[in-house]
């Protein structure tokens, strides 16, 4: 475990040491700030940050792999990965470690955002519970598409593969259920519970239920262990 | 699991062969390395030198055959192997964006260094690989002479038993070649040492024992100075002669230039294996002491691929600059 923390200690050096991931942290407050203000635009002003959490779910689906691309994919493109898996840590410890520096990063940004829900308990009187409930789907939904960059990053050495073929991957994930429509039936259902979207909902509404708590936990888990497993198999290739 | 009668094996390979693709880049390769040896793996580019050591280090497993390490298998039990090595890649991947002293600080403790110690043992490899100016310098603004030391610098730093290193001195000045090979007699004193060139002054110079390996396989093992001794030596010719041995075999020797021949019966043809100096060119005079003297000489041709010849291909010369 020490190693792992080692792994991630230096990789958060490396994220709040490097213009980039500041680039990520401004255009995600740029971006969920538009939708901020979009909640208040109304003639008839709501106090609730449902449209912040829609826009943050969807910048993400960018950011998330803009914060994850370069975590494997350039140590094996500078062959530094050579001296990672030659010292005795074991595979998990690496992705594990790369994975909390990013959801470090990524937790960093969101607490920027309290500001808004500050501004609203200041200025108005809005429902606390879909505010919290909101939160805690906005860091379940943002560790599952870290994990899922964090596949892409350790399959290949190419950031730009990495990052372009998770943001995909995701982008279908997240709207998966928007399909439901059009097959019936049993491929309904299957695709509505795949959709990260339809699991999303139901937080920014106030409702935390644990089958989407288990959702996102489930896949972020998935997404690990395919990580852990990949860069195993990349021994062998 | 290590044996009474191994306890001085650090390293033995059995049987490895690795296949990146439908050709194999090394093929059944066996040696051992004793505690406390230099061992100089030489041989031309691509003969193979780096997919072994990549093996040695557990980087990555071999597609047949065996390595252990200090009694360990460097596949079945890789993590207590790996702990026992200090690895030196030939490009020396380093984290750019790092100062020297906290990439150090970062392997150390992939190496499960205690911090206590990881600090002591900074300061002391700073001093042997002289990086003493430049321990807060981010690793991306040094030249590659020092890169090539902060490289040796982590793989000392956790004081291994073993240290594999790949082309230690390739690209680097040669003032610097001169530090780092003295440098790596000094740490052959106390620990075990494998390292690849293409070279054969600097391996002679640094290593007890030579394997050289072309084409994927190791095709001789001697020490330096029997090598050098081997390397002196000759071209050799076959020769194919229909007459009496007893007659033949003093008239090939008598040829000027010959050095020694020695006959053999090989399916009923009687050939001879001649020696010559270096550099000599004595077809014309064999043939016609041969002739002259009433035999026949069915064949006569030059032995393919010696030692000599691999050789030929390696750099017997120092490069400038």
């Amino acid at each position: 475990m020490r190693t792992a923390q080692a792994v991630a200690w230096k990789e958060i050096q490396v994220y709040f040491g490097n213009p980039m991931a500041y680039i990520v942290g401004l255009i995600f407050l740029a971006v969920t700030g538009f939708f901020f203000v979009l909640d208040l635009g109304d003639p008839f002003p709501e106090a609730s940050l449902s449209n912040f959490y829609q826009g943050a779910t969807i910048i993400l689906i960018l950011l998330a792999p803009a914060l994850t691309m370069r975590l494997l994919a350039e140590e094996q493109k500078l062959g530094t990965i050579e001296l990672l898996l030659t010292s005795p840590v074991r595979d998990w410890e690496v992705i594990i470690g790369k994975y909390l520096a990013s959801l470090v990063f990524l937790l960093s940004m969101i607490m920027l955002t309290l500001y808004y829900p500050l501004l609203l308990f200041i200025f108005a009187d809005p429902d606390p519970g879909p505010i919290y409930s909101g939160y805690l789907g906005l860091i379940l939904y943002g560790s599952a598409a870290l994990s899922i960059g964090i596949l892409t990053s350790t399959l290949t050495s190419n950031q730009i593969v990495a990052f372009v073929v998770s943001a995909g991957v995701l982008l279908l994930l997240f709207f998966a259920n928007t399909g439901a429509g059009v097959v019936g039936g049993f491929w309904a259902t299957l695709v509505n519970e795949v959709g990260m979207n339809s699991h999303f909902g139901d937080f920014s509404r106030g409702v935390i239920d644990t089958k989407h708590i288990f959702y996102f936990l489930s896949v972020t888990a998935f997404f690990l262990f395919l990580s852990i497993r990949a860069l195993e198999s990349r021994r062998w290739r | 699991m290590t044996t009474e009668a191994n306890d001085d094996v650090m390293i033995q390979a059995s049987g490895l062969t690795h296949y990146y693709g439908p050709q194999p880049a090394i093929e059944d390769v066996n040696f051992k390395v004793k505690r406390g040896e230099i061992l100089g793996f030489l041989g031309p580019n691509g003969a193979g030198k780096t997919t072994t050591m990549r093996i040695i280090t557990g980087f990555m497993p071999p597609s047949q055959g065996k390595v252990t390490l200090g009694g360990y298998d460097v596949v079945e039990q890789s993590l207590q192997a790996r702990r026992k090595v200090g690895y030196l890649p030939e490009t020396v991947p380093l984290y750019t964006e790092m100062a020297v002293a906290s990439y150090l600080r970062y392997m150390g403790t992939l190496r499960g260094m205690e911090p206590k110690r990881i600090k002591q043992r900074i300061s002391e490899v700073i001093d042997v690989c002289r990086l003493g100016d430049y321990h807060k310098t981010i690793i991306g603004k040094l030249s590659k002479g020092f890169r090539q030391r902060v490289g040796i610098a982590q793989a000392i730093l956790h004081e291994p038993e073993v240290l594999v290193m790949d082309e230690p001195t390739i690209g680097i000045d040669p003032i610097q070649v001169v530090e780092t090979r003295k440098l790596i007699q000094d740490l052959g004193k106390q620990q075990t040492v494998v390292l690849s060139s293409h070279i054969l002054p600097e391996v002679s110079m640094i290593c007890e024992r030579v394997l050289i390996i072309h084409q994927g396989r190791i095709v001789a093992e001697d020490t330096p100075d029997n090598l050098a001794q081997r390397l002196q030596g000759v071209d050799q010719l076959q020769v194919e002669v229909g007459g009496p041995p007893a007659e033949v075999l003093p008239a090939l020797k008598r040829v000027k230039g010959v050095t020694e021949v020695t006959h053999r019966r090989q399916q009923n043809r009687e050939i001879y294996s001649v020696k010559v100096q270096q550099g000599q060119d004595l077809r014309d005079e064999i043939s016609r002491a041969v002739i002259s003297n009433g035999w026949s000489l069915l064949n006569l041709q030059q032995v393919g691929m010696s030692l000599e010849d691999i050789f030929l291909r390696l750099t017997t010369q120092e490069e400038l600059g």
